[in-house]
């Protein structure tokens, strides 16, 4: 019988012949990663277990990405126990501001997490590496400390669920929109404890961009990992880029999963996501006239530089609306260093958005863009819950690059096309 | 007695505390804002030893241990839902917060209903209501988890050990050899921890 790629991966790693889903395994970690949030709380545990080491300096991945720069003297002060840790520790990918970024778009950016890894990392979002063909799943600070001293994890053999994409994407449709349907398609909890494989001929002809914004949302439909083959769009991504050697896991065909959807990508039009759940997603003829206050591009999910050469050739020679402001965080060091070379932060700063050092900052309601009380946002971000974005009566809307930009120039929640129409002089 | 506070499904780690909280590790701190967004009421009138109980994906969202180590400090006794978002269920494991999944008892409990555990008999009783309900037991492997006292516990467990018998260095810095490892699984029975939750 055959195996799936996370059933195959587990097996692999536990050395064993063949894992079953329902199974407890323990294997070997590739890399861990904590950040600002997760980290202070796992060093504090670390050291209060008697932990001396990690068990490889070279394996474990600090990123400042959520509260920097420092906001206040708490986030300071968290963020100064990180990096007194990393010092003594030696920890080789430490990177407070103005080193790297958002962890999810910098670890897969630099080659620090490749192909085939086991990881771990204090943040929900660590399943974006899927996109890669990585087994990587969030935990929390104490799975974290345990990793980071032993350089083991245990992992329950997830059951797989199959989403096959075909047809031909419609022009302004993204990895954003591919993921917000599948989200709609099966709910928040569609995925819960389960392995999502992301495969078929329009995932073929995906770049590996629209694949780490569709693995990084896995979480929100509950999924462990979001999983993508690894191919000829990966080969060539990790090439010059992988510190480590890639390991090549691919599903038997025979592989037997619990729930298998195929999806019609032709069919799809932008989608946007309304409040509270990711999975009250409408396509974007549906959404009818909703009036913003905040556009956000940015996030571990769309602050990529192809998300902002999207968002560029809409604003090109425009202006953000008077009721709305537009705020532009590229997601790493470098892509806010290519988005300069290219023009793109003069294109966004021309017409009238606030472009910030890299920082996961608004998305969660941290800092620079907080909502106040009944305010309406657009984000290009995973979350829309109760209270994510700041006050819990705000409200915020889920899109793509393509759809936060059009919508920052007309000031309400609008379909590209409709902005692109008329011609900039 | 412990009283019930009842919520649906979906219950997220941004309700439960939400960001601008997470400037701290300190469960006695973070208790004072659990809950906050989604109700309330909870801070002020809850009691020490009152369980909360919810509907489907408890827990959903962000990573962030705060979410129970705020239930936790706000003492809770535990929670009870339909299901558990994997993350949350895995930090609530490891911080020693007791998580129980009965969806039975989380249809059938309402707020304020006073509920009593019975762990030997696996049921949750509604002495308001006069009902029991079954709950999932857990898998051996996450039972030994919770019986140390939390993943912290067993981490010093295994640390003295190798204290007492050092291993060679270069095999505890390489992962590859812990890879050739071929350390048994814990329940090498896929079907005796197929009903459980180690997620």
């Amino acid at each position: 019988m055959g195996f799936t790629m996370a059933e195959k991966m587990l097996a692999d790693r536990a050395g064993r012949r063949a894992v079953f889903p329902g199974e407890l395994v323990e294997v070997p970690v590739d890399l861990v990663m904590g950040n600002d949030i997760t980290a202070p709380v796992a060093i504090r545990q670390f050291e209060a277990a008697g932990a001396k080491r990690v068990f490889d300096p070279e394996r474990v991945a600090l990123v400042a990405s959520h509260f920097v720069p420092a906001k206040d003297i708490s986030s300071a002060e968290q963020t100064s126990i990180m990096r007194r840790f990393a010092r003594e520790q030696g920890i080789v990918h430490y990177y407070p501001e103005g080193t790297g970024g958002i962890e999810h778009t910098l670890l897969p950016e630099r080659g620090i997490v490749v192909t085939g890894d086991i990881c771990v990392g204090a943040d929900s979002h660590t399943c974006t590496y899927g996109a890669l063909g990585a087994f990587a799943t969030g935990v929390g600070s104490t799975d974290l400390a345990y990793a980071m001293a032993t350089g083991r994890t245990w992992f329950k053999v997830p059951e797989s669920m199959r989403f096959t994409y075909y047809g031909r994407r419609n022009r302004w449709v993204t990895g954003k929109d591919l993921i917000l349907y599948t989200i709609r398609l099966i709910g928040d909890d569609g995925a819960l404890y389960r392995a999502m494989e992301f495969t078929g001929e329009a995932i073929a002809a995906l770049p590996m961009d629209d694949r780490l914004t569709m693995a990084n949302m896995t979480i929100e439909a509950g999924g462990k990992v979001g999983l993508f083959a690894p191919d000829e769009v990966t080969l060539e991504y990790e090439r010059g880029r992988a510190r480590r050697p890639l390991r090549i896991y691919r599903a038997d065909p025979d592989a037997r999963y619990v729930e298998e959807y195929e999806i019609d990508v032709s069919r799809l039009e932008p989608q946007v996501a309304f409040p509270w759940l990711p999975s009250k997603t409408r396509g974007i003829s549906e959404v009818g006239h909703v009036e913003l206050d905040q556009v956000f591009i940015g996030s571990c999910t769309n602050g990529r530089l192809s998300d902002l050469r999207i968002a560029a050739r809409i604003l090109r020679g425009r202006r953000v609306h008077p009721n709305v402001r537009l705020i532009v965080i590229p997601a790493t060091q470098d892509v806010y260093l290519q988005a300069l070379r290219e023009g793109l932060i003069e294109i966004f700063t021309e017409a009238g958005a606030a472009v910030s050092a890299s920082t996961c900052g608004p998305c969660l309601g941290g800092h620079m863009g907080v909502l106040g009380r009944g305010e309406r946002c657009l984000s290009t971000s995973n979350r829309n819950y109760v209270g994510r974005m700041g006050h819990p009566e705000a409200e915020v809307y889920l899109a793509s690059p393509a759809v936060a930009a059009a919508s920052a120039v007309t000031g309400r929640i609008t379909h590209p096309d409709e902005v692109l129409r008329t011609e900039v002089a | 007695m412990a009283r019930a506070w009842k919520y649906g499904d979906n219950v997220d780690t941004d309700v439960i505390i939400p960001a601008r909280y997470l400037l701290t590790g300190d469960p006695a701190v973070l208790a004072q804002h659990c809950l906050e967004n989604l109700d309330p009421r909870f801070v002020p009138e809850h009691r020490p030893g009152d369980v909360i109980v919810a509907g489907r994906n408890f827990g959903c969202g962000s990573s962030r241990e705060h979410a129970p180590l705020a239930i936790k400090g706000a003492g809770v006794a535990c929670v009870i839902a339909a299901s558990f978002a994997r993350i949350f269920f895995r930090n609530a494991i490891n911080i020693g917060l007791p998580v129980y999944e009965s969806p039975e008892a989380a249809a059938g409990i309402q707020t304020g209903d006073e509920v009593e555990l019975d762990e030997a008999a696996g049921r949750i009783r509604n002495l308001t209501r006069g009902e029991s309900y079954p709950f999932r037991p857990l898998p051996p492997f996450i039972q030994e988890i919770v019986r140390a006292g939390g993943l912290m516990a067993r981490l010093r467990a295994e640390l003295a050990a190798q204290e007492a018998a050092p291993a060679p260095a270069a095999a505890a810095a390489d992962p590859r050899q812990a890879a050739a490892d071929p350390r048994p699984a814990s329940a090498a029975d896929p079907r005796q921890a197929a009903g459980g939750d180690g997620r």
